[in-house]
This record gives C-alpha cells, structure tokens and sequence, in this order.
C-alpha cells in the first residue's frame, strides 16, 4: 500500500499537480504514515527525478517550476504533523534571497529559490529592491547560514560589495556565506568582492549552495 | 495566417506575363530537341528551321496552363503523401548535385564519392526539417554513364523520404524513370504514387537544350513529376535589371510547360528555379546575395497568379566554410523561400555556389529552416482570453509567476521552436563545459551522432532485389562488373 502511495507521490510532482501532492499528503495523514518518510520515500523521489531530468535536457523549466510548487505544497500539509510528533524534516540549510537594492530583477533569483528549496533548502525570499540592512536583518533573525544575492544591472551589482563589507564589519562572515549571481557577475567580480561562491543559473546554484553549507556530498 | 512576402505589384505582374509572351515570339525560343520541336510545329507554333528558334503564341501557353495540375503530391517509400506542390505549402530539401564535399577534419573540399553521399543522406533522412532527399553529390567513383541513376539508387536504399532528383542526359532520365518503376513495381505504381521529381533546367537565355526538353517529354509520357529550373543570371545571362530577369523566367516556363504538356497534357510540372544575380567583380553566381532571394520570392510570386506549383534554389551560401557567412546568407535566404511560401526550397547543405555538399552545414541549415518554418506557422491564438485568462488569485506579482502556469507547460513547445544541441542557448559556464564549441564545432558533433543513430530503412527484399539487379545491369552495360561496397551489400 505505502509502496504504491509512494510511486502516485513521486509521479504527482513530476507532472507539478500541487492538488493531488496535497490531496495525497492528506491522505497520508489520515492513513497514519510517517510524514518524514512520506516526504523522503514519495515526494522528494518526483523532486529529484525532475531535477536530473532537467539537467538533461529532457525536462523544461515549467516543469521544474511546478514540480517544485507541488513539493511545497505537500510539505506544507505535512510540516504540522512533523511538528507534533517533535521532528523537524532535515534541511540543508537556510537561506536569505533577495535582489539588491536598486535592482528590480526578479526570475533568475525566483529559480533559484525554487530550486534551492526544491532540493531540500528552506529559502525566504524577500524579493526585489531590497538594502542590505534588510537582507542582513532577515539572516539574522532566521538564523541563516547562507545568503543569495541577484543584480542584473552593472550599477547594481555593486550593492552586492556593500552586503559582503557589512556582513565583515559585523563579524558574521564566515558563519553566514554568500552565494552572488546575475547577468553581469564574472567570477573575477566573485573574487575581487571576496564573495564565497556563484554561479551562472539556477542548477549550478544548488551544487554551489550545498558546497557552501558543507553538504556537498547531497 | 501565414506571413507571406511579396515584392511584385499585380501590375507589374501583369506587364511581366505580357512582355514574357512578346519574348516568346520574338526572339523566340531556342529548342534543341527535335521531339519537341515537332511537337509545337503540330501545335501551330511559329518555326525557323534554320537556327532551331520556335516562336510560341500565347495562345499554346494559355492551352497548356489549362491542363497543369495544380496541385500533386510526392509520397514516402510507405505511400503516404508527405510532399505537397501546391498553395503556400513550402517544404525544404538538400541542395542537388554537388561534386565535392567539405572535409570536417581537413577543411578541404574533397572530390565526391558514394561514401559523401550516404553520409549526407543518413544525416538528412533524421531531421525532420527536411521533407525530401536529394540526389546531393555526384560520385566520381562509378562509371560517367550510370552516376545520374547510381545516385538515385542510393537514396532508394538509404531513404524513406521522396526524392528531388534529375539528370543530365536523356538517356539517364529514361534509366532513372524505369529505376523508379521497377522499384515501385509497375510504372503505373511510380505514376499513381510519385515518389520523385525530376529537375529539369533549361539554358539562359530562352533555349530549351536537346537533354532539357528532351528530359520534359520523357518525364511527361511517363508521368513523373517534373520541375522546371530556369537559371537566369542577372547581367550575364538575363537583363541586368531584377523585372528584367523574372520575365526571361517567366518565359523559359512557359516554354517549358508547353513543351510538357504537348507530350502529355495533365502531367505534373512545377514553376522552379536557381535564379541569381552575376557578381561583376568576380564573375560568379552568388546563391547567398539577397538579390537572389529576391528574385526567387518574385518569380514565385508570378507562378503563384498563375495558380501553379513552385520550386527555388536558397539556403545555400557561398562561403567555403560553415562559417559566420554561411549562417547568415543560408538562414536569411530559407527565411525569405519560407515567407514567399514557396512549396520546395533545394540548397540546404551547400557551400560554394552550389559546388560543394556539407553535412555538417545540414544539421546548421536544418536550425534556420525550423525558425523559417516556425515563423510561416504565424502567431496563433490558443487561448479564449488573449492574456486575462493568465491572471489568477494565484499571481503574486512576481517574475517567474506564469512558469508555475500548466497551461505554460501546455502551451509552450507550440509557441517555442526548442532548436537542437546545434544552437548554444548555454550560460557561459555550461559552454565552457562542453568545449567552447563554435556552431560548426557542435554540428561536428550532431553529425557524428546522427551517423551513429542511422538505420537503414527496412525495404521489402524483393524490392531491393530487384533495384540491384536493374543497377548491376546498367553498370555492367559499361564494361564493369562491380560498383562501390556498402555496408549491407556488394553490388557484384
């Protein structure tokens, strides 16, 4: 029965169907099945597979999107039962995005977060425009261990240096690292601001993050 | 609605088909073939037995547009209809008749052989972009006398897809046409379901050679389709002006179809052609000028009010190498065929003024002919709503918002031609990755995949019994008793 549950959660995030991720989640509950096993042995199944399949090019980013919304989704209906029973799903890590200030640009920082917590990462995403005082605070306040910066614009990307010195100045590097990425940032401009990594697409994000964070080997 | 591209006014059209006919009396045609000459003679034209000149009256033009099909189709080796000559349909296939091919390795322009032509044909035979084969090379490794039909044998046992082929001689053309019936089992089965058609090329100006008209009798009595290829040359070989050599054109159909039609009313014939410019500096005949292109979108433009089927010769270029030039040149000139709905466009694949056959220039020109095609599908409406049907509760206002959309999944691959691992789409990263390939780089690799992934078709073997024998024979007829191994056979 669970064996056949599984594969039906598995197969609802591959086709991105958060009504039957959900759907099925409930029923998990009310059939008594561990919500982390639920989570490891079904959902993060159709996860993964969309993934690879994406990297092969035989997958297409809405249904990279969709799988992802349906995860969430799931996760959503079985976080409270994780709760209760005094667990917690194991997260890679927590981590702030946003897009600097100055700077409007949103889908690439979107997918990345999407992938980012598609692949096990509890990600808070404040959006566009936004100061480094705020993107500090918010890493603070959730206890972070990574923040993701965007800038598409080369007048922008320059706030990205300002993050970096602030987190310095405040002693709180190297416990919180910084992941920067956008159309402009070049790996010298990752080295000349001392960022701690980059990468050019939502994909390589996620192996970068989880190098990050010590987890390179999930 | 399909886009369409025209160039010509219906007056000047008018005035083009008026001065065309005045060029058919006076200075007349030059017909070489005796056959055809006595045809018009019965047919009321005006002769002048002295220098072979056939003044042709409108009224035998007017006759033999009466009974064109206005419409045919060419089938697969499994007779389904794939190739339709007719309306705006437009269909690509490789160029025809190249004699040497681009070396990858070396970057030499090496002398064909039946291994050049296989190749070419493997890779064409996968990608769907192409509708037809062509007879792409020559292969210098077979008697002179059988290579217009050897050619012709190979794409039969290599390929399902129908054929653009042709030939050079009249002896050849019966050859090839008795191939085609002995392949398909009766020449009843090669008229019912045509599987090629014959390119038949008249001289600039205005002559109808002995093999040309001889070709079009031949291709009408047994009721093959054939396609006419008038190559006027702008300034050399035809008025300098652009009107000037669409009317030459104009004319040399005529004659053509006339010819076709008095040797057998209602066989298939199309209003083709390789019309270029001349280039006065160098002498040459450039396939990639826009002038060509523009040319070929205005005598299309001409066959189209006159309701008849239609052919060109674009997507070629005259770089020596699959290069920047050959992108640009190729892409641009399918894109105008396409737009000029033009029903068979031949010259993907060829470099160097039609001389030389690339297959890695194939797979390139196959990513040009799928934007040309998808930009002929138009923009469509699929949706009720043209955008508020998009905006839900469930829009937050962020970027990324309509990649969770099923109806973007959905929807998406009709809207998005997805080119192949040809076209770089990568972020700098992943193309470093994989090499720092150029595009000529990557459709070497495409090319040595599409080699590896080919399968033969599966031909019924008495077919394929019965095309050996009639090629042996033929080649046997000049003294030689065994013709190039293949991979499956020993033709001996």
């Amino acid at each position: 029965m669970s064996e056949e549950m599984y594969k039906q959660m598995a197969q609802c995030i591959i086709d991105g169907d958060s009504d039957i991720a959900i759907e099925l989640a409930k029923k998990s509950i009310e059939l008594k099945m561990h919500p982390l096993e639920t989570i490891t042995k079904g959902f993060v199944i159709g996860v993964n597979y969309i993934g690879d399949q994406f990297g092969l090019g035989e997958a297409f980013l809405p249904e990279l999107v969709m799988a992802g919304e349906a995860m969430k989704a799931a996760v959503a209906v079985l976080e409270p039962e994780l709760l209760k029973l005094g667990e917690a799903r194991e997260m890679l890590g927590r981590v702030v995005l946003a897009t600097v200030e100055g700077d409007i640009h949103e889908i690439g920082k979107t997918l990345v977060g999407t992938m980012l917590s598609a692949s096990g990462f509890e990600v808070v995403d404040l959006g566009v425009d936004q100061p480094a005082d705020k993107i500090i605070g918010k890493a603070l306040e959730i206890n972070a261990n990574l923040i993701g910066m965007s800038a598409l614009l080369t007048t922008t990307m320059v706030r990205q240096r300002e993050v970096i010195e602030e987190l310095d100045k405040e002693g709180l590097r190297p416990r919180i690292k910084v992941m920067v990425g956008g159309a402009p940032i070049t790996r010298d401009w990752v080295t000349k601001i001392k960022a701690d990594g980059y990468s050019e697409d939502a994909i390589g994000a996620v192996k970068v993050a989880k190098d990050l964070v010590g987890k390179g080997d999930q | 609605m399909q886009p369409k591209l025209t160039l010509l006014s219906d007056e000047i059209i008018a005035r083009i088909l008026e001065e065309a006919h005045e060029l058919l009396l006076c200075p007349g045609v030059k017909v070489q073939n005796p056959g055809a000459r006595d045809l018009l003679a019965t047919a009321g034209a005006v002769m002048y037995p002295d220098n072979d000149v056939v003044g042709i009256p409108a009224s035998l033009v007017r006759k033999a547009l009466e009974s064109v099909p206005r419409e045919f189709y060419l089938y697969d080796y499994d007779g389904n209809p794939t190739v339709h000559y007719g309306g705006d349909d437009v269909h690509f296939d490789p160029g025809s008749s190249g004699i040497a091919m681009l070396n990858p390795e070396t970057l030499e322009h090496d002398t064909t052989e039946t291994e050049h032509l296989i190749r070419l044909l493997k890779v064409a035979e996968q990608l769907p972009q192409y509708d037809a084969q062509s007879t792409a090379v020559i292969c210098h490794d077979v008697p002179k006398d059988i290579q217009d039909s050897y050619r012709l044998y190979l794409v039969l046992l290599h390929s399902k897809k129908p054929i653009v082929t042709g030939a050079f001689t009249n002896k050849t053309v019966q050859e090839m046409i008795d191939m085609l019936s002995i392949f398909a089992g009766s020449a009843q089965a090669a008229r019912e379901k045509p599987r090629a058609i014959f390119d038949v090329c008249p001289a600039p100006p205005l002559i109808w050679s002995n093999f040309g008209a001889g070709n079009l009798i031949a291709l009408a009595r047994a009721g093959i389709p054939a396609e006419i290829v008038s190559v006027p040359l702008s300034g050399a070989a035809a008025p300098v002006t652009m009107l000037g050599t669409v009317t030459q054109h104009t004319a040399e159909c005529f004659a053509g179809i006339v010819i076709h039609q008095l040797a057998q009313a209602g066989s298939p014939i199309v209003w083709g052609g390789a019309a270029a410019i001349f280039d006065m500096r160098k002498g040459a005949t450039p396939m990639g000028a826009v002038e060509t292109a523009m040319l070929d979108c205005s005598y299309a433009q001409v066959a189209k009010t006159l309701n008849m089927p239609t052919h060109t010769y674009l997507g070629a270029t005259d770089s020596k190498l699959v290069d920047a030039q050959a992108g640009l040149e190729s892409g641009i000139s399918a894109m105008v065929g396409a737009l000029s709905g033009i029903n068979m466009i031949s010259g993907s694949g060829m470099l160097d003024f039609l001389a030389c056959h690339s297959a890695e220039k194939l797979v390139l020109d196959a990513e040009g002919i799928a934007m040309a095609k998808r930009m002929i599908g138009g923009v469509k409406l699929h949706t009720d709503t043209l955008a508020t049907g998009f905006y839900d509760d469930k829009i937050n206002f962020k970027g990324g918002d309509f990649l969770k959309q099923k109806v973007t999944m959905q929807l998406f691959q009709k809207e998005q031609h997805l080119p192949s691992s040809v076209i770089d789409r990568d972020s700098t990263r992943a193309w470093k990755a994989a090499g720092s390939l150029d595009a000529f780089g990557r459709a070497r690799i495409r090319v040595t995949e599409l080699l590896a992934s080919y399968k033969r078709p599966e031909i019924d073997p008495a077919q394929e019994h019965r095309l050996h024998a009639f090629m042996l024979d033929l080649t046997k007829k000049t003294g030689v008793d065994i013709l190039p191994l293949l991979e499956h056979y020993q033709p001996a």
